[in-house]
């Protein structure tokens, strides 16, 4: 076979690895230098995070005396699951480097996975700040994980296929007319909420605040230092990029047939969807906390209905 | 076209007749083996723990030979039934080894094995003098009983092992019962069981008009009809329902498992409850058909259970009782996937039956597996503490590492966590679930994969319950003296945890050496004529397997790299940050209660907690008391209002109650005397008695 | 078949039913408890005409049980209980015999309405089972001491046995022991009652018992 022919088999997977490793740091620039300037700021640099993630990878750890290989064990085996996890979402266009029939259930429970460490690794020092943070973290966690269950539900419906990377290509490759694309957008709105309850920002979590009242993952992660702190970091930010993919589908549902537009494309969605979470979160005071399960039942309701319209 | 019923009975007896295996023959003796494990410790005195060890001896080698037969019959042998006399010569005893039997026939011998291991040490004889004998005779029984109950197949054989499961569980209970909490937790035991074989009467008594015999054939499609079906279903529902422990008729679970030994906790949660959904199985094996609608309707109870036993799971303080609810949430996650395969079947969907079915079997599997072995972490969790009360409990994983870590491979596996065996069967669930609500199909079935969502709450909500039972109990600082003098527990009890972990891990992790088991299982249960597609055709494993091999080496590359990077530079050890307290104390650090607080204030209009007395505030506090617990619904709001509704009703009675001897005699004195009025024909015979006299007495007949 | 035999042997039967209903000595109620049981263990051979080895066997065994082993236990248990007379019944000795002569007319009168097969027709056993079932009852209902309810015990499975006199033929050997095994059986738990019954309350007045009672 010709050389440019094999290639595309197999630059894909490898943007796609490259994509998922490299670009998470450079959302979260984007996200704070959006909410600076909405506050007529000029923030930090865009390239922020990259420069703490390497600070914080050069420092020596603290580990408590109270911990055990739990609390070492919650960063790795986030960063991990949350990577594995990126290997099955599609980014735009393209194909992800893993698609078989079940991926769906596999990806949200890698998540899971590494909620339950992150969780456990809390709860390793022993102190009531990251204990509150960890409960508050997992009771959200379950009602968000509905809501995301139901959206799939709903593609699983609309594509007939229960891999992600047909199914999140459905509103693409699909011509939906009528209630099928009510349905479309219900779920987008649901998953752009979801986004915002599993990644912590505001309305339903401060990143900025450091007050125990407010937090839920800022201080689930209060005793972390070092190496650790910086796989926490990245960690979180590879999650936000990839519910971020997960939306594009939604809100940007073209492709434009050439591979190179394609990445284009993803790469201008994927800041958009930055920046709208900067918005929301300059323009909106976080929830109180007995308020946030409305939020998220809210966001199941309407992917629920957004079911109903794709029985009709 | 052969019905069901005539092709099964066709190709059983022509296996039955070319067919003299050992399988059956090692089956009974495995039987045989268990049942009398417990005897010799009879003769052998209260002081000695040589019985202990024979016990355990007699009751591995008929494990071995028990499992040699399974898996022989999982593998493809052929199937055998055996016909032995009975007291009537209507009622013989049969007995088969069929797939479906073998299948449960695998985790009843491990986990046997397993919780026999353990007692040595847990229950050990000198320890418990006055009822370690007990124990292990009734612990042989309860295994033996369970393994006769599979091999059944006549509803004859079936009730007698059903009972002697039933009533040595009900021992095995009790054992501890000068407790007052162990005699309550076995009365309410033992009167479930009891509504529960009440039903398996009827529903045995029922079949057997309907069917002609007692004997476990299929029905042909035209017997019986509509109703009877229904009420057949009802039935069943009910009777296997108190043992499964399907919500409501679960009351008696969280008090029995709490308060039973932790050996004997694993037994009952991880086969007991077990044998409830072999009946069911084996139950919808007998019918042509199922009913309408009683897919969807499984469905929904087992959704419903399951959100119940997580919800209910969260609110609790006792360590045991937390593991007993989550049963029930097991329970429900299988009784859903039969559900699915009944709407398979319903709707001639041979992928969404082997689905189903798969993933409630291979639930079946993993939740004795992974249940057993928090069970057992459990048990070693009190032994080496103390107490079971979570938040007394904390920083038990400095000194008991290796339980906590045997913990935690449970606490992943029974969130459903890759890479670990959970997570292998509510995929199965899922991707049936999902493909019922996928294409086109028909509008009737749509509302099933509606089901998945509450599925994945109610993992979620397992996460929850499971990071606060493993945080609080084996993380975070000493909460009391017990938690600070604990001790790691013997070798024996590790060695049996071990057992049961590496079930676990292996089916996580190699999901397709389960396969092959399945899909025989699913052929036998679907019957001949209908060919459900093999599970590796439905869902690749493979590159299943190859994330699970990813995930492992990736952590296992991370940690490395990690270690390598701490032995250059040694991290720091100092207290946990406290925002300044001078001094801080294990109190103020997050308990359980607290952790749990937000999801039962959630779930309040479910839970119903209740809380102690209110909190004083005064100028100087004094000491003061506060509690809170949920209590168990259906015991404490329908079943304690319903029984003392009936005692006032009946009170008026109790007068005829007076404990007097002479008294009750004439009340069966009367009894008589009325019977004989009313059947004898009083007037003739006074006629008679008159003429009698009149013709001078006995003498003067003649 | 030697009817007037059996007749006059039944007919002391009822006398002793009579006896035991009037006495209030509890010696002499075992003593006439135990002489009943002698004659009627001696009733089959005599019923029967022939002594082979099945009935002879079996008189033999009902002698030696009725007539000594369990009057022995019984004389044994109120050795311990320290007593000699019964209390004042519930409704008084002579009231209680002419209950007891009641009784023994009524069953007179009711067998005399059943349908007996012919070579039953004129033997008293029917109405002497009766009548002796009913004397136990009476004992066993008003009577306080736990020892005199034990011998209405006895005399309930008297007129019992009377009864089975009529199915000598079909009734089978193992049949046979099996009554005489069981009423041993429990005669024997009932002393081991009493001696509780006696531990415990320091009496055998069974109205005591009721505050047992939940």
């Amino acid at each position: 076979m010709a050389w440019n022919e094999t290639l595309p088999d197999m630059v894909t997977p490898i943007l796609h690895i490259s994509v998922l490793l490299l670009a998470p740091p450079l959302l979260m620039g984007v996200i704070n230098k959006t909410k600076a300037w909405a506050a007529g700021r000029r923030g930090p640099p865009l390239l922020q995070l990259y420069y703490d993630v390497f600070r914080l990878f050069r420092k020596d750890t603290v580990l408590s005396r109270t911990t055990t290989w739990v609390f070492r064990a919650g960063p790795v085996v986030g960063v991990t699951a949350v990577l594995l996890a990126g290997l099955l979402a599609p980014f735009g266009a393209f194909d992800a480097p893993l698609s078989f029939d079940g991926d769906l259930v596999l990806f949200a429970y890698l998540m899971g996975l590494a909620r339950f460490f992150t969780a456990a690794a809390a709860l390793d020092t022993g102190s009531a700040f990251e204990g509150m943070g960890a409960a508050r973290e997992v009771s959200f966690a379950s009602l968000a994980e509905v809501a995301l269950f139901v959206a799939f539900v709903v593609l699983v419906r609309l594509s007939g296929s229960l891999s992600l990377t047909p199914m999140l290509h459905a509103p693409m490759t699909g011509a939906f007319h009528g209630l099928p694309a009510a349905a479309l957008l219900l779920v987008g709105v649901a998953l752009f909420v979801v986004l915002l309850a599993e990644n912590a920002r505001i309305p339903v979590d401060d990143p900025n605040t450091h007050l125990e009242l407010t937090m839920i993952h800022e201080v689930m992660v209060l005793d972390h230092s070092g190496p650790l702190f910086g796989l926490v970091l990245y960690g979180a930010s590879v999650k936000l990029l990839l519910f971020s993919s997960l939306l594009l589908h939604f809100a940007l549902p073209f492709s434009f047939g050439a591979p190179l537009l394609d990445w284009a494309l993803f790469g201008v969605g994927l800041l958009a969807v930055a920046i709208a979470v900067g918005v929301v979160e300059s323009v909106m005071a976080r929830l109180r906390l007995r308020h946030v399960p409305s939020l998220l039942i809210a966001a199941s309701v309407l992917c629920a209905f957004g079911f109903f319209f794709t029985l009709a | 076209m052969r019905t069901r019923a005539e092709t099964e009975s066709r190709s059983i007896a022509i296996q039955a007749s070319v067919t003299q295996t050992i399988w059956l023959d090692l089956s009974v003796a495995a039987l045989v083996l268990t049942a009398a494990s417990g005897v010799p410790g009879l003769a052998l005195g209260r002081r000695s723990n040589a019985a202990q060890g024979l016990a355990s001896l007699l009751v591995i080698a008929g494990a071995l030979l028990g499992e040699l037969a399974a898996i022989a019959v999982l593998g493809g042998a052929a199937i055998e039934t055996r016909t032995l006399p009975g007291p009537l010569s209507e009622l013989s005893l049969h007995l088969r080894l069929d797939p479906l039997a073998a299948f449960f026939l695998v985790p009843v011998y491990l986990l046997s094995v397993a919780g026999t291991l353990y007692g040595t040490r847990y229950w050990k004889q000198t320890e418990h003098p006055e009822n370690g004998r007990a124990l292990r005779l009734w612990y042989g029984v309860l295994v033996a009983a369970l393994a006769a109950v599979v091999l059944a197949a006549d509803g004859f054989a079936f009730l007698m092992a059903w009972e002697v499961m039933a009533l040595a569980a009900f021992f095995l209970v009790t054992i501890e019962d000068d407790r007052a909490e162990v005699r309550q937790a076995g009365w309410v035991y033992l009167v479930a069981t009891h509504a529960g074989t009440l039903a398996l009467f009827a529903l045995f008594a029922l079949l057997w008009a309907v069917n002609g015999s007692l004997e476990f054939r299929p029905m042909a499609s035209g017997a019986g009809t509509q109703g009877a079906t229904s009420a057949l279903f009802l039935l069943a529902l009910v009777g296997f329902g108190f043992k499964a422990g399907i919500v409501p008729l679960h009351f008696w679970l969280p008090a029995a498992h709490a308060n039973a030994p932790s050996h004997v906790s694993a037994l009952m949660s991880g086969l007991l409850l077990k044998m409830g959904i072999y009946g069911l199985l084996r139950f919808f094996t007998l019918l042509p058909a199922p009913p309408p609608g009683v897919g969807m309707l499984m469905i929904a109870i087992g959704t419903f259970s399951a959100v119940y036993g997580v919800v209910f799971a969260l609110g609790q303080h006792d360590l045991k009782r937390l593991l007993a609810y989550h049963s029930i949430e097991n329970i429900g996650i299988i009784v859903m996937g039969m559900g699915l395969a009944l709407v398979g079947v319903s709707a001639q969907q041979p992928a969404w039956v082997a689905l189903g079915l798969a993933g409630c079997l291979l639930h079946v599997w993993n939740h004795s597996f992974f249940k057993g072995l928090l069970f057992l972490a459990a048990g070693s969790v009190i032994h080496g503490a103390g107490t079971r009360e979570i938040d007394r409990l904390g920083g038990l994983g400095k000194p008991m590492s290796r339980t906590a870590a045997l913990f935690a491979i449970g606490a992943v596996a029974i969130c459903g966590l890759p890479p670990l065996n959970g997570f292998v069967s509510e995929l199965l669930i899922y991707v049936g679930l999902f493909r019922a609500g996928a294409d086109g199909a028909s509008r009737q079935w749509s509302a099933a994969p509606l089901a998945a969502p509450l599925l994945a709450m109610v993992g979620a909500l397992a996460v929850a319950c499971f990071v606060k039972a493993y945080g609080t109990v084996f993380l975070g600082p000493h909460r009391s003296e017990g938690a600070a003098r604990a001790h790691e527990v013997p070798r024996s009890m590790l060695v049996a945890m071990i057992l049961l972990a590496l079930p676990c891990v292996t089916i996580g992790v190699f999901p397709v050496l389960a396969m092959p088991a399945l899909d025989r299982v699913v052929h036998a249960w679907v019957g001949a004529e209908s060919q459900p597609p093999l599970l590796g055709q439905l869902i690749p494993w493979t590159p299943i397997m190859g994330m699970n091999a990813a995930l492992v080496a990736g952590v296992l590359a991370a940690s490395l790299i990690l270690g390598r990077r701490f032995r250059r530079r040694v991290p720091v050890q100092t207290g946990t940050w406290d925002c300044g307290y001078v001094q801080p104390t294990a109190a103020m650090s997050y308990s359980a209660s607290s952790f749990a607080q937000l999801l039962v204030d959630l779930y309040g209009w479910l839970l119903r907690p209740r809380a102690g007395h209110a909190i004083r505030t005064e100028l100087f506090p004094s000491r003061q008391h506060f509690h809170t617990r949920v209590p168990e619904q259906v015991t404490e709001f329908v079943l304690a209002p319903l029984w003392a509704s009936f005692r006032r009703a009946l009170a008026p009675f109790r007068a005829l109650q007076h404990g007097r001897v002479q008294l009750y005699l004439m009340y069966v004195l009367l009894t008589l005397c009325i019977l004989v009025v009313l059947s004898f024909p009083i007037d003739e015979a006074f006629v008679r008695f008159l003429g009698w006299w009149g013709n001078g007495g006995v003498h003067g007949v003649e | 078949m030697n009817f007037s035999a059996a007749n006059l042997l039944l007919i002391g039967v009822l006398l002793l039913n009579l006896f035991c209903l009037g006495t209030s000595r509890i010696r002499a109620l075992i003593q006439a408890a135990a002489l009943q049981g002698v004659v009627l263990g001696v009733m089959p051979l005599l019923i029967h005409g022939r002594v082979d080895w099945n009935t002879g066997l079996i008189a033999l065994a009902t002698v030696a049980l009725k007539g000594n082993v369990i009057p022995g236990m019984l004389r044994r248990a109120l050795r311990e209980a320290q007593i000699k007379r019964e209390i004042e019944p519930l409704i008084g000795l002579v009231p209680t015999m002419l209950l007891g002569a009641l009784a023994t007319l009524l069953s007179i009168a009711f067998a005399s309405g059943l349908p007996l097969a012919p070579e039953h027709q004129n033997l008293l056993i029917v109405p002497a089972s009766f009548s002796t079932v009913l004397t136990g009852f009476l004992l066993l209902t008003t009577r306080m001491k736990a020892i005199t309810q034990a011998i209405g015990y006895l005399v309930l499975e008297n007129g019992i046995f009377i009864f089975g006199l009529l199915l000598l033929d079909a009734m089978p050997f193992l049949v046979e022991i099996g009554v005489l095994l069981d009423l041993f059986v429990g005669i024997f738990v009932v002393s081991i009652i009493i001696h509780h019954i006696n531990r415990e309350f320091a009496s055998l007045d069974t109205r005591r018992l009721a505050s047992l009672k939940e």
